[in-house]
């Protein structure tokens, strides 16, 4: 790790005025994919903000259906909160399979998803639930949140204050780890509702998306079968040690089935 | 011979420091005034280095000294060597290329040191050392080991990249039987390359006294003395006497704290001339790049076999990968550990093996838990599996048919080996009981019914341990001999200090030993304290490793505490007066037999050391003994492994159900150590079978450089293991003990593999099965099923 100025801000206004003063600023968010790229020299940021403080961006809240969790509410919480639970299980059963223990009580819902690691579980539900990413500058729906493979349209110095999840339908998700990293090699979210069915896909790609083939597919009709003889496009599906193209096709395949037997 | 305290499952004595973050190791040393030492890797795998400044690193802040390659050639540091000596078939010795603690001009992998930062703070040395400035002419790499022949030469020594081409066992012979059998099954394998990765990573302090011209090096090591006999002896680092090594509590080894490194010499070297004490302790990424890595062979093997299934002979030839260069005991481990093994628990009359051992661009590869027996017992148990395939006969009555049995031992092996003793039936039959082999159809119909694939393996697994009889070893090209010492120390109140050149670095020895002595002595364990690991405070000790430490290091104890017992006698016969040979000695009291007088083990120590009524004429007050034992033969545990899977077709993933095994030990002083013992084995035999994979790329970049991508077994890919023992007493060491260190990682490979290609219904599938290799095996398998084939 190489020497950095480390500020812990105790509001927004704060952290957007240090974020703008510094050099080379990053914001600390929770820390598991930051910290051990700083350790390992490969990221080196002059100035670390840390959102810890930021009372306010803590915290799970429903107003009918719209859950709000903020960006700096721990995995180990939203997988923990009646609320979730109540609202969207499958999210809070998402939070529970991320990582390990220590991620859980560490990493942060906000950090994950200005992140967009192509292997992480938060965007699929993201983007399967239709949510909302609010921000100091505005609110983006998930659909247009995600650009690339750890690239976001956070701009320079923005910041994720919550996310917003429509509570409608119901939904589901499974995920296919890496042996290895225990990542996502194929995580499945879907949800279903009244108007239709989405399905979001992570770590197949180079980015979470939306499987167009198998929405439409499962909106005429929502069963395992509907997904036959279905060949997804794999441009920019992911190759590495652990899974190849072909397998990861044929894994989203088989993990949507399961994710649809489990809702059936 | 066998006391009270033998086979009791008592508690490990070790185990209360280590679970209350109370241990010593390495990295919790620090010295007054210690500088600490980051080292400068090379990038790149093959390279001719064609500048090196050091000049703006060794201005930075905090810097004491950069050190390089060329300082270690000039001050006539020696190359660290591999202590082996192995022949070719034409008589000729291995070639062995120098090995420079840092490398002076040219790289031949990557993560090979080429300099070394000295600073006040890690920080500083790391800091410092981005300040290094080197320019590479890099080089074409070779990488595989089936190219490595063919590749550009890596040392003017080593032409061919070859380092040896050996053999054992009659060629013609072998020969003749394949070519007249009834049936040959044959078989291209791989066994896959892994790396350690012990919970604790190497370390070592280097620490100079100027007034004493004694360097102490504190440093990760399974085998002290034999660290400071190669520094002193080849690497002329300092005279043996000037040179102290402590081996504290070491977190692992499995093999890979045997050797020699590079680290651990320059941090030695250093800290004498720069008069400081030096501190490195590798980084996660370091051990990665710098471990001694494990296996990586690729043979092909022929087994020829009679009408009826006999075992007329094998023939194997094998590549085995040694990596940039030959590392300590590199050069034994595919010959002697390996060649040796491949008779098996079989009496196929002929075997032939030849190897050859070629050198590439990737970390020295050297012994690994098993070394070069788990490679033997892979490529003949997955042999042994197909023949039983192509035969049609159970695989399990086809390695029944072939034992050695009982009545044949001592027995012979075509591949220099004598087998002592063994009842390899016992442990078959022991293990189809508890693996319920006769329910194994039901198991898997229900398996099918739900979708899934099952599959049952069977592994019967030899290995020779307790190294080693000297002389063999010496016959054979061994550097060294391979004894044990130890010493007991009885104090004056009848406490007891145990020495040991034995190390332990996980197996509990502060345990076993302790038992082992007191049932001896007939004291509790409580009062005996066992010490090792340091090269000021015991004799001279051979280490740890090829599970040796209870077969050969607890003989030494057991000799010395057999002397303890005798001059006992003659103290208890003088004070009770009596004949020595009148007193007899049991459970820690000394009796005159025919009598009602006798003393107490404590009472004998005392007078030992107050000496107011004693022999003084004929006998030397005091009560310590040593002992140095050099066994007669290998040792030679084995047992039956049999795994069971279910198979996820959809997806690939691999469950292992049902691990059974069922070993042959000898002598088993701490059951529950024992079985612990296997445990960890078999965890590692199933992460090579199933998730392990050390892999480089085409341009020798170590792609499997940290957890991310390096699969390492955790608990929830272990299924609970059942463990069970046979026993036939090992012949020709005191303890009857066999040594049960290895035989896990020896054993269950082959097992797992069986179980996913009999699941699979496929003939091979090289390891690790991770699931993308089942799946892509299975989609093989279908394809080809649709052709028709």
């Amino acid at each position: 790790m190489y020497n950095f100025n480390y500020h812990c801000p105790s509001s927004l206004q704060e952290a957007e005025s240090l974020y703008a003063k510094s050099e080379d600023p990053m914001f600390l968010a929770g820390g598991h994919t930051l910290l051990p790229t700083m350790k390992q020299r490969l990221n080196a940021p002059t100035d670390l903000i840390d959102l810890a403080g930021l009372t306010e961006l803590a915290g799970i809240s429903r107003e009918g259906d719209v859950l709000q969790i903020g960006a700096y509410t721990r995995h180990a919480d939203v997988a923990a909160s009646e609320l979730v639970q109540a609202a969207i299980p499958a999210l809070a059963k998402l939070a529970r399979g991320i990582g390990d223990t220590q991620v859980r009580n560490r990493g942060t819902i906000g950090g994950s998803v200005a992140n967009n690691d192509p292997a992480a579980d938060y965007p699929a539900a993201l983007l399967g639930l239709g949510a909302t990413v609010v921000t100091t500058k505005r609110a983006v729906p998930a659909d247009e949140f995600f650009v690339d493979m750890f690239e976001t349209v956070l701009e320079e110095g923005e910041i994720i204050t919550a996310v917003t999840f429509p509570v409608k339908g119901d939904a589901e998700y499974i995920k296919f780890a890496n042996p290895a990293s225990r990542y996502a090699t194929v995580g499945v979210f879907i949800n279903r509702h009244n108007d239709g069915v989405r399905v979001a896909i992570t770590g197949a790609a180079s980015s979470v998306f939306r499987c167009s083939e198998y929405e439409a597919a499962l909106s005429s009709s929502f069963a395992e079968s509907a997904l036959n003889g279905i060949t997804l496009r794999t441009d920019n599906f992911n190759e590495d040690l652990h899974a190849s193209v072909d397998y990861r096709a044929h894994l989203c395949a088989v993990i949507a089935k399961r994710v649809i037997a489990s809702m059936v | 011979m066998v006391a009270k305290n033998i086979g009791e499952p008592v508690l490990r004595k070790e185990d209360a420091r280590f679970i209350t973050g109370k241990g010593n190791y390495t990295d919790d040393i620090n010295l007054r005034g210690q500088a600490h030492a980051f080292f400068v890797r090379a990038p790149v795998a093959r390279a001719m280095i064609t500048s090196l400044d050091c000049s703006a690193a060794e201005a930075a802040d905090g810097v004491v000294a950069v050190l390089t390659g060329a300082q270690v050639a000039e001050d006539g540091l020696g190359s660290l060597p591999c202590g082996w000596m192995v022949l070719s078939k034409d008589g000729s010795e291995m070639k062995q290329p120098p090995h420079p603690p840092l490398a002076a001009d040219r790289i031949n992998y990557s993560g090979e040191p080429f300099a070394v930062v000295i600073a006040d703070t890690l920080q500083q040395a790391r800091d410092a050392a981005e300040l290094v400035e080197v320019e590479f002419d890099e080089l074409d790499a070779v990488v595989s080991v089936a190219d490595a022949q063919s590749g550009p030469q890596i040392h003017p020594e080593v032409p061919d990249n070859t380092n040896y081409d050996w053999e054992l066992g009659e060629r013609d012979e072998t020969l003749k039987a394949i070519e007249n059998a009834h049936h040959v099954t044959r078989l291209s394998l791989v066994n896959n390359r892994l790396i350690p990765n012990a919970i604790e990573p190497r370390a070592a302090i280097g620490d100079y006294n100027s007034g004493t011209d004694e360097i102490t090096l504190y440093t990760t090591s399974q085998n002290p003395h034999l660290a400071r006999l190669v520094l002193t002896a080849f690497v002329q680092l300092a005279p043996e006497h000037k040179l102290r090594i402590i081996a504290p509590d070491v977190g692992g080894g499995f093999g890979s704290k045997i050797f020699i490194y590079s680290e651990e010499t320059v941090v030695a070297w250093a800290a004498r001339k720069l008069d400081l004490p030096i501190k490195w302790t590798a980084d996660r990424s370091e051990s990665f790049l710098t471990d001694a890595h494990g296996r990586d062979h690729v043979s092909e093997a022929e087994l020829a076999m009679d009408e009826n299934g006999n075992f007329l002979a094998l023939r194997v030839k094998t590549l085995a990968n040694m990596g940039a260069y030959l590392s300590t005991f590199a050069s034994a481990v595919p010959t002697y550990l390996y060649g040796t093994l491949l008779a098996g628990q079989y009496k196929t009359p002929n075997v032939y093996v030849e190897v050859q051992a070629v050198m590439t661009n990737t970390a020295p590869v050297d012994a690994y838990r098993g070394a070069g027996r788990p490679e033997a017992t892979y490529l003949l148990e997955r042999i042994v599996e197909i023949a039983a395939q192509e035969m049609n006969m159970d695989p399990a009555e086809l390695r029944r048919k072939n034992f050695i049995q009982p009545e044949d031992f001592p027995y012979q092996t075509p591949v220099a080996l004598e087998y002592d003793i063994g009842d390899y039936e016992a442990s078959l039959d022991k293990a189809l009981a508890m693996a319920d082999y006769a329910g194994f159809s039901a198991r898997r119909e229900a398996s099918v019914a739900e979708g899934k694939l099952r599959g049952i393996g069977f592994s019967c697994y030899i290995e020779a341990c307790g190294l080693a009889p000297s002389q063999v070893a010496g016959s054979l090209g061994a550097g060294v001999g391979l004894w044990e010492s130890g010493e007991v120390r009885v104090n004056p109140t009848g406490s007891v200090t145990v020495m040991t050149g034995s190390h332990s670095h996980g197996q509990g020895h502060e345990t076993t030993f302790a038992q082992l002595v007191a049932s001896q002595l007939g004291i509790s364990i409580d009062d005996v304290e066992v010490i090792h690991g340091d090269t000021g405070k015991m004799d001279f000790g051979m280490g740890t490793y090829g599970s040796r430490s209870l077969s050969v290091g607890g003989s030494a104890l057991m000799k010395a505490a057999d002397k303890i017992v005798a001059k006992g006698k003659k103290i208890a016969g003088h004070l009770m007066d009596a004949k020595s040979e009148d007193i007899d000695f049991d459970d820690g009291e000394f009796k005159v037999r025919e009598s009602n007088l006798s003393k107490t083990f404590q009472e004998i120590a005392f007078a030992a050391y107050v000496p107011h009524d004693y022999p003084l004429e004929e006998l030397e007050p005091g009560l310590t003994e040593k002992a140095f034992y050099d066994p007669a033969n290998f040792t030679y545990p084995a047992g039956t492994h049999i795994c069971e899977v279910e198979i996820d077709p959809d997806t690939g993933v691999t469950s292992v159900v049902k691990f059974t095994a069922v070993d042959d030990f000898g002598t088993i002083i701490n059951p529950m150590i024992v079985e612990g013992q296997v445990h960890g084995g078999i965890a590692q035999g199933i992460g090579q079978a199933m998730l392990e994979h050390g892999i480089y790329d085409e341009t020798g970049q170590l792609q499997t450089g940290s957890f991310m991508d390096y699969c390492m077994p955790r608990a929830d890919d272990l299924p609970n293991f059942d463990v069970g023992m046979t026993t036939t007493v090992c012949t020709h060491n005191p303890v009857g003990a066999k040594g049960c260190g290895e035989a896990g990682a020896i054993g269950s490979p082959p097992a797992v593999i069986n179980a996913i290609t009999n699941a699979l219904g496929v003939r091979e599938i090289d390891m690790p099965a991770t699931p993308l290799n089942v799946w892509q095996t299975l989609q093989n398998a279908t394809h080809e099923d649709a052709r028709g084939e």
